[in-house]
């Protein structure tokens, strides 16, 4: 069967790829574009471990064709910090070790990012049921629930 | 030790290897590539117990793309009659473990392997391969594995002269129990029993092995022990250790569970066939089928008490699943659950059963966690009866310094009594509770561990450190070694850059597990760093020509002492390092050590519950962990340890399960039906770290990673019960289960 070839924007770059109908865009990003940031904990929806954003929305690309990146714009984990500065999100859980083993770490980067982006001002009970789709099974996600609320505070102080 | 002038020790400093991990360059073994890589796949057993009479693997191989086929012939035969014992395994078990050689012994279990070029084509073949299977009866649970007329996984184990799937047995006696029962006011016995659960690491397994024309051998692989990866690989596939080079990659999770391998061997087969490297990554079905979980168990205890609350004789009686091949847990549930008490009659049985599922492997204080259920479920009844606090009745049984331990060891200096005086002196413990709310305390006890470690401290030219140990990092242990060097050099922690080597580039060291890690490797660490001073004060001596022992070191720099005091301006770290090529040469020293001394380690949890009695949800409403942890190196990575672990029982307790249908299968092999604890499902988890050093220990490390996992079973189940005042002695308490009890109470109340 023939490749598909599919033109899309990812981290802001114009970039192109070929693929199989049935390669998922976790798939293309990890073993065709090097872009290994992204996860597969699971290849199915339920970890979030493979979080990026389509179009500013926050997506299981495992769950997601590669051939429906055309023309749209895709956001991973590699494009959040800003050349060698760090997002303060990003910052923020290496302060407050809220990561041990880190598999889950990139996905749970983006879909907080999202959250933020989204609501600036979550209440704990929002960043719990928001981030309920990211699975982490070595920290119980204290740590990550209070970085991220605590990089939102710091965020709208410096936005006032 | 842990006095107040430290700078670094006790401190959360941020981890060495974090900025990786944060913008997604940190490599994880799946992450790995290289040039002309090929992609594997294993081919498994759709049966739970079945002789397989035949494999022809001729179609698989004419597919085009296909590069090499490998089967049970391809992997070295361990016979069964004689042990061959790596660490806690047997070769004999592991090379029939990933490759199934005489029975598939459960389903998910490997029957062979295909290398293609692409992961599609590889799957494809998979199914080109025609297996001839003679379909056996198999039993699943304990109950049916240990009938009279249970279906026999090995023909070769045999239990009191006949054929059994009790594998094996293992007690631990103190005093006399019988006579210690005659003294008693109250006995309480109760049956319980938990199910297999699985470490869920959310990182499959995987790997990418090299066998080069010449046999020598690259792996990357995310594992908990580089060297174990080399020797496992090594038996299996005949290639000596010395051509293998086992790089460990940065690990997703193990929790124990990847203390053992299964695709190293498999991939490096492949490869030597193929000629070409191949990667070998798990789907998260596989990973539910055929690795992990921790054992399911079925256990009895009896305690007795005097009216007074002394606990006279203590009982227990654990059957343990081991899966498809020997080897449960039984040490850490016989040894473990009655550790916090003193006892003066104590007698504990485990049992070894295998049975159709996939070998159990390593999790958290393996055995522990199920040993404590049955006691401290038990120990929360007598209470009632005793009519005494349930902390008041363990701070009155409390094992000290000086107590003899049924499992052995007379305790040193420990700190379990004052983990129940910190629960009982805490407000959770005071703080009034809602309807339908409860609360429960369970204590728990892990052995903690030392073993082989070893370490290079190097000094640069521009005068920073280099530190390389060889425990793969899970939890941020380079963080506290880069904590301890800076330390004890008098230098900023940003100085200090820790690696993990791989099996080439540093001395032999043990797994990552059983809390060892950091107590190992601050030993090693902390001795290369002490040599590494000795030279430079050597050095400045040499410089200034005084006698070295004129020298003392601090802040990071070398100082005339004793009569020489103030004579000569002090020697930075920099500065002796960049006078090193004419003073003396290279700055640096290793150290390489079976070290001993790993005291254990004991918590006690308090858990408020609030049960949905129209759903039969428990939620967990408020957490706190109190733990002897000897020191607090990095204090974030020790609360991280301790609310992990928290988490993780409360999926144990209240809904991880296997669901088996009646062919024999797991049926909920995903993240969706296996639900593990998501965020929405938690509080915020406190931590109360107690430090009771160890004095055996340079830092007075005790070991952390291990004890948060066992407690939480019985602190749960007992604040259900105070929420409901239902019972549950079998877990998880799930919400059909919950309202199953409800339902039943209900119907008994009309
Ligand atoms: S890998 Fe996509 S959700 Fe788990
Ligand atoms: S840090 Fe390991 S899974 Fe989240």
């Amino acid at each position: 069967m023939a490749k598909l070839h599919v033109t899309t924007t990812i981290n802001g770059e114009p970039t192109e790829f070929l693929c199989e109908p049935h390669h998922t865009m976790l798939d293309v990003l990890r073993d065709t574009l090097d872009l290994t940031g992204s996860k597969e904990g699971c290849g199915s929806g339920d970890c979030g471990a493979c979080s990026i954003t389509l179009d500013d929305r926050l997506v299981c690309s495992c769950l997601m064709l590669a051939a429906e990146a055309e023309g749209h714009e895709i956001k991973t984990i590699e494009g959040m910090a800003d050349g060698d500065k760090l997002h303060p999100l990003q910052q923020k859980f290496l302060e407050m070790a809220a990561l041990q083993c880190g598999i889950c770490t990139p996905g749970v980067l983006v879909a907080a990012d999202a959250l933020l982006k989204k609501n600036p001002n979550p209440s704990e009970t929002e960043v719990r049921y928001w981030l309920a789709g990211n699975l982490c099974r070595c920290t119980g996600y204290d740590k990550i629930v209070r970085a991220v609320l605590e990089t939102a505070a710091e965020m709208r102080g410096a936005a006032e | 030790m842990s006095d107040m002038t430290n700078k670094w020790i006790g401190t959360s400093t941020v981890r060495p290897d974090g900025v990786d991990k944060v913008v997604g360059r940190a490599q994880y073994a799946a992450d790995a590539t290289m040039p002309g890589m090929i992609w594997g796949k294993v081919l498994r057993s759709p049966h739970p117990h079945a002789v397989i009479r035949s494999i022809d693997t001729s179609k698989a191989e004419a597919l085009p793309g296909v590069k090499s086929v490998v089967t049970a012939k391809d992997i070295v035969d361990f016979s069964v009659g004689t042990p061959v014992p790596l660490g806690i395994q047997d070769m004999r078990w592991m090379c029939r473990n990933v490759m199934a050689r005489e029975k598939a012994l459960f389903h998910g279990h490997p029957v062979a392997a295909v290398a293609a070029m692409s992961a599609d084509i590889a799957a494809k073949a998979c199914e080109l391969i025609e297996v001839d299977y003679e379909v056996l009866p198999w039993a699943i649970e304990i109950e049916d594995a240990i009938a009279p007329d249970a279906p026999i996984l090995h023909d070769f184990i045999k239990f009191e002269g006949k054929p059994s799937n009790i594998a094996g047995t293992l007690e631990h006696k103190l005093g006399d129990i019988e006579a210690g029962f005659e003294q008693a006011d109250v006995i309480v016995e109760r049956s319980f029993d938990t199910r297999p659960v699985h470490q869920g690491y959310i990182e499959p397994h995987a790997c990418l092995v090299s066998v080069a024309a010449d046999g020598k051998t690259t792996i990357w692989s995310s594992s908990q022990g580089q060297f174990m990866v080399r020797a496992m690989t090594a038996f299996l596939t005949g290639i000596p250790q010395s051509d293998i080079r086992a790089i460990p990659a940065e690990i997703g999770g193990g929790f124990g569970g990847k203390t053992i391998i299964y695709l190293e061997p498999v991939a490096a087969m492949l490869s030597k066939k193929a000629g070409r490297p191949v990667k070998m990554v798990m789907t998260r079905e596989e990973v539910m089928r055929a690795t992990g979980p921790t054992s399911g168990a079925k256990s009895t205890v009896k305690i007795g008490a005097k009216k007074d609350g002394t606990i006279v004789s203590a009982q227990a009686t654990h059957y343990l699943q081991a899966g498809a091949f020997p080897g449960s847990p039984i040490r850490g549930a016989c040894g473990c659950c009655f550790a916090p008490y003193d006892i003066p009659n104590v007698y504990t049985l485990g049992y070894d059963v295998v049975s159709n599922r996939s070998k159990v492997a390593a999790y958290r204080a393996p055995g522990s966690p199920i040993g404590a259920f049955a006691v401290e479920s038990t120990m929360d009844e007598l209470a009632e009866q005793l009519g005494i606090d349930p902390l008041e009745l363990r701070l009155k049984n409390a094992a000290k310094q000086g107590t003899k331990a049924a499992h052995g060891p007379v305790y040193p200096v420990m700190g379990y009594a004052e983990t129940v005086k910190a629960a009982l002196a805490h407000d959770h413990y005071k703080a009034p509770l809602g309807k339908f709310q409860g609360r429960g305390v369970a204590s728990g006890y892990w052995f903690n561990a030392g073993g082989e470690s070893s370490a290079q401290v190097n000094i640069t030219e521009d005068g920073n450190v280099v530190v390389t140990t060889g425990h793969p990092d899970i939890g941020g242990s380079r963080a506290s070694i880069a904590n301890i060097t800076a330390e004890l050099l008098g230098i900023d922690y940003r100085r200090v850059s820790v690696l993990i080597g791989d099996t080439a580039t540093i001395g032999y060291s043990n797994l990552t597990g059983g809390s060892r890690v950091l107590f190992a490797s601050a030993m090693v660490v902390t001795q290369s760093t002490e040599k590494v001073i000795e030279t430079l004060k050597g050095l400045a001596a040499k410089i200034w020509g005084i006698p070295a022992d004129a020298v003392t070191w601090s802040d990071g720099a070398a100082r005339p002492a004793g009569d020489n005091a103030g004579k000569f301006e002090p020697l930075t770290l920099e500065e002796l390092a960049a006078k090193a090529n004419m003073t003396g040469g290279p700055i640096g020293a290793g150290t390489q050590l079976n070290t001993t001394g790993a005291e254990g380690g004991f918590a006690t949890h308090i858990c408020d519950v609030e049960v949905d009695v129209d759903l039969g949800i428990v939620r967990v409403i408020r957490y706190t962990s109190f733990q002897d942890v000897g020191k607090a190196v990095h204090p974030a990575y020790v609360e991280g340890q301790m609310q992990g672990g928290a988490v993780q029982g409360i999926g144990w307790a209240l809904n991880e399960e296997y669901i088996y249908n009646k062919d024999g299968k797991v049926d909920n092999p995903g993240f969706l039906d296996y639900r593990m604890p998501v965020c929405s499902d938690v509080p915020m988890l406190d931590n109360v770290i107690i430090e009771v050093p160890n004095p055996l220990h340079p830092q007075g490390v005790r070991g952390v990673g291990e004890v948060p996992l066992v407690p939480p079973l019985a602190a749960i189940r007992n604040a259900v019960y105070n929420a409901l005042g239902i019972r549950f002695n079998s877990l998880p308490m799930s919400p059909p289960r919950v309202l199953e009890k409800l339902d039943a109470m209900k119907q008994a109340a009309e």
